[in-house]
């Protein structure tokens, strides 16, 4: 068993990757109370509509930090998405994580400097971040301007199927988060993966 | 030949204005048309006995009557002298005409049976609690917010909530939005709307999608819409009143039976009553199960992946 660490996440993301999950935390929560409408002595709607907001445009500028700093210091390569055989190689990687990983098999795709992410990994991360992301923030922004929502669709209140859209998204990003988090557990330990996004390195087991 | 055609349908159209106009008028009662003579016009012409000339005169615009409008209300079919008195037939009118006492609603709906679903009564018990009636008395008659020449029931017969709120408001603005109209009921000077308003986070879409009424009125369930309108210390102000499960307007704006019959048609309905969207109160039940089914999933696949983890220590 060779051991090694890789540099992979330098400063720039690692203080993006902190800002962004900080402030999805907060715009899951806040999203949820404000769509159930949950409010209480200590819960004002108010007060949660404006926190929602500021959280909401601090994700934005945040994710121009991101799609810039990807293009400045070519992070960039490692969303590049490889059309051919991609299935393939997505069932491969789910293979491993239902059956091969408990009969001690090797990972079908180990990382090195080349290859920061799993198949699994970059499809996820891409959509998230290059589709559902900007999706959330658009609708969202709308939803801070109403006025240049479509006011009607088929009877249908423009504004409200943009904030159901936007609930939709941001039930997706909860799924991320939540499928995220348990995948970082499976690593050389359950913990190493959370150290790595603190101090940038990626410990390689295999 | 486009402008041909241009100008062919533009003449049609005209033509159809002008056939749809004489119809509506049609409607009007013989009698009123005396009155419209000079009652629908900017000016009028009098007869000066001191030069002996006719003179042309503009009319006082509250004295205009727009024909169209009264023929699309409620009152179409009464004769002007209904209301007010005979002796207006006789022109120039008397001075004295002026003081002449107007019929109230009740005068005519009161203790009617017909208009019993109304409940004119209960109207009138709510109106003397209210802040217009304790500034003004009963110098702040129903026709200071109803006009009883173009009155329509669209809150009753209208299903489109952004007609409701904006024809409601209208009344509201009619004198709040209007200095002059204002200083009739009390010496104060006018609030501007939207400055008193600034506290309330999109105040402009507030104002298209909700009534006045609804945050300004004592709430009571066995009148369509409340009369008690109150001072501006009781007016709602918190958000979570609307923003809510079981939001205040369920039980005002949106209490109508004919948008309420189609709120409970279950799953679909959300497509077809959305008209207007209030945060944390147009739930959708399908977004509902389906995302507690997706999490429930969710977390049973990453329960049992746990489980072969601990049993292969991995």
């Amino acid at each position: 068993m060779s051991e090694s660490k890789i540099y992979f996440y330098p400063l720039w993301l690692r203080i993006w990757h902190s800002v962004n999950a900080l402030c999805i935390i907060v715009l899951i929560i806040t999203g949820f109370l404000m769509h159930y409408g949950i409010h209480g002595k200590f819960i004002n709607f108010y007060l949660i509509v404006r926190f929602h907001n500021y959280t909401g445009v601090i994700l934005a500028l945040n994710y121009l930090v991101f799609f810039s700093g990807n293009i400045v210091f070519g992070n960039k390569k490692f969303y590049r998405l490889k059309i051919k055989g991609w299935l393939q190689r997505i069932i491969r990687q789910s293979e491993y994580y239902a059956f091969g990983m408990f009969k001690g098999q090797q990972p079908p795709f180990p990382l090195n400097e080349k290859r920061k992410f799993n198949p699994l990994q970059k499809f996820s991360y891409f959509f998230s971040m290059y589709l559902i992301l900007p999706l959330v923030i658009i609708s969202g922004i709308a939803l801070l301007y109403p006025e240049i929502i479509v006011e009607e669709v088929y009877d249908v209140s423009g504004v409200f199927l943009t904030a159901l859209f936007h609930a939709g998204l941001g039930f997706i990003i909860l799924m991320f988060l939540i499928v995220h988090v348990y995948a970082a557990s499976i690593g050389k330990n359950p913990i190493q993966n959370f150290k790595s996004i603190i101090n940038g390195w990626h410990e390689l087991s295999h | 030949m486009v402008y041909l055609y241009r100008k062919i349908s533009i003449i049609l159209l005209f033509a159809g204005i002008c056939v749809g106009a004489t119809a509506q008028m049609a409607a009007m009662k013989e009698d009123n048309k005396t009155c419209l003579d000079c009652h629908s016009r900017q000016t009028y012409t009098l007869h000066n006995d001191w030069t002996g000339q006719d003179e042309r005169r503009l009319m006082n615009p509250y004295f205009v009557i727009d024909t169209m409008q009264y023929l699309s209300g409620v009152h179409n079919g009464f004769s002007c002298i209904d209301c007010h008195s005979m002796d207006y037939e006789t022109y120039p009118h008397n001075n004295e005409l002026k003081f002449e006492p107007m019929a109230t609603c009740l005068d005519c709906h009161g203790g009617d049976p017909h208009y019993e679903h109304f409940q004119f009564e209960l109207i009138e018990e709510e109106f003397q609690k209210s802040i217009h009636f304790q500034r003004a008395g009963d110098l702040f008659t129903c026709n200071k917010c109803h006009n009883q020449h173009y009155y329509r029931t669209t809150a009753r017969s209208s299903s489109r909530v952004a007609d409701i709120v904006a024809s409601d408001n209208a009344m509201c603005l009619a004198c709040h939005s209007n200095a002059a109209k204002f200083s009739l009921a009390g010496s104060r000077d006018i609030p501007v709307i939207n400055e008193v308003h600034s506290w309330l986070p999109n105040h402009e879409l507030h104002f298209r999608s909700v009534r006045c009424i609804d945050c300004h009125t004592a709430f009571n369930d066995d009148l369509m819409v409340s009369h008690n309108i109150q001072a501006k210390e009781h007016a709602v102000k918190n958000c979570a009143e609307c923003h809510s499960a079981n939001s205040m307007l369920r039980a005002s704006l949106y209490k109508y039976e004919n948008i309420q019959s189609r709120q409970d048609k279950g799953f679909l309905s959300v497509f077809q009553t959305n008209q207007a969207y209030v945060i944390g109160a147009n739930q959708v039940p399908a977004f509902k199960f389906i995302t507690i089914g997706i999490l429930l999933m969710a977390f049973a696949g990453i329960i049992v992946h746990v489980a072969f983890r601990i049993i292969h220590k991995k």
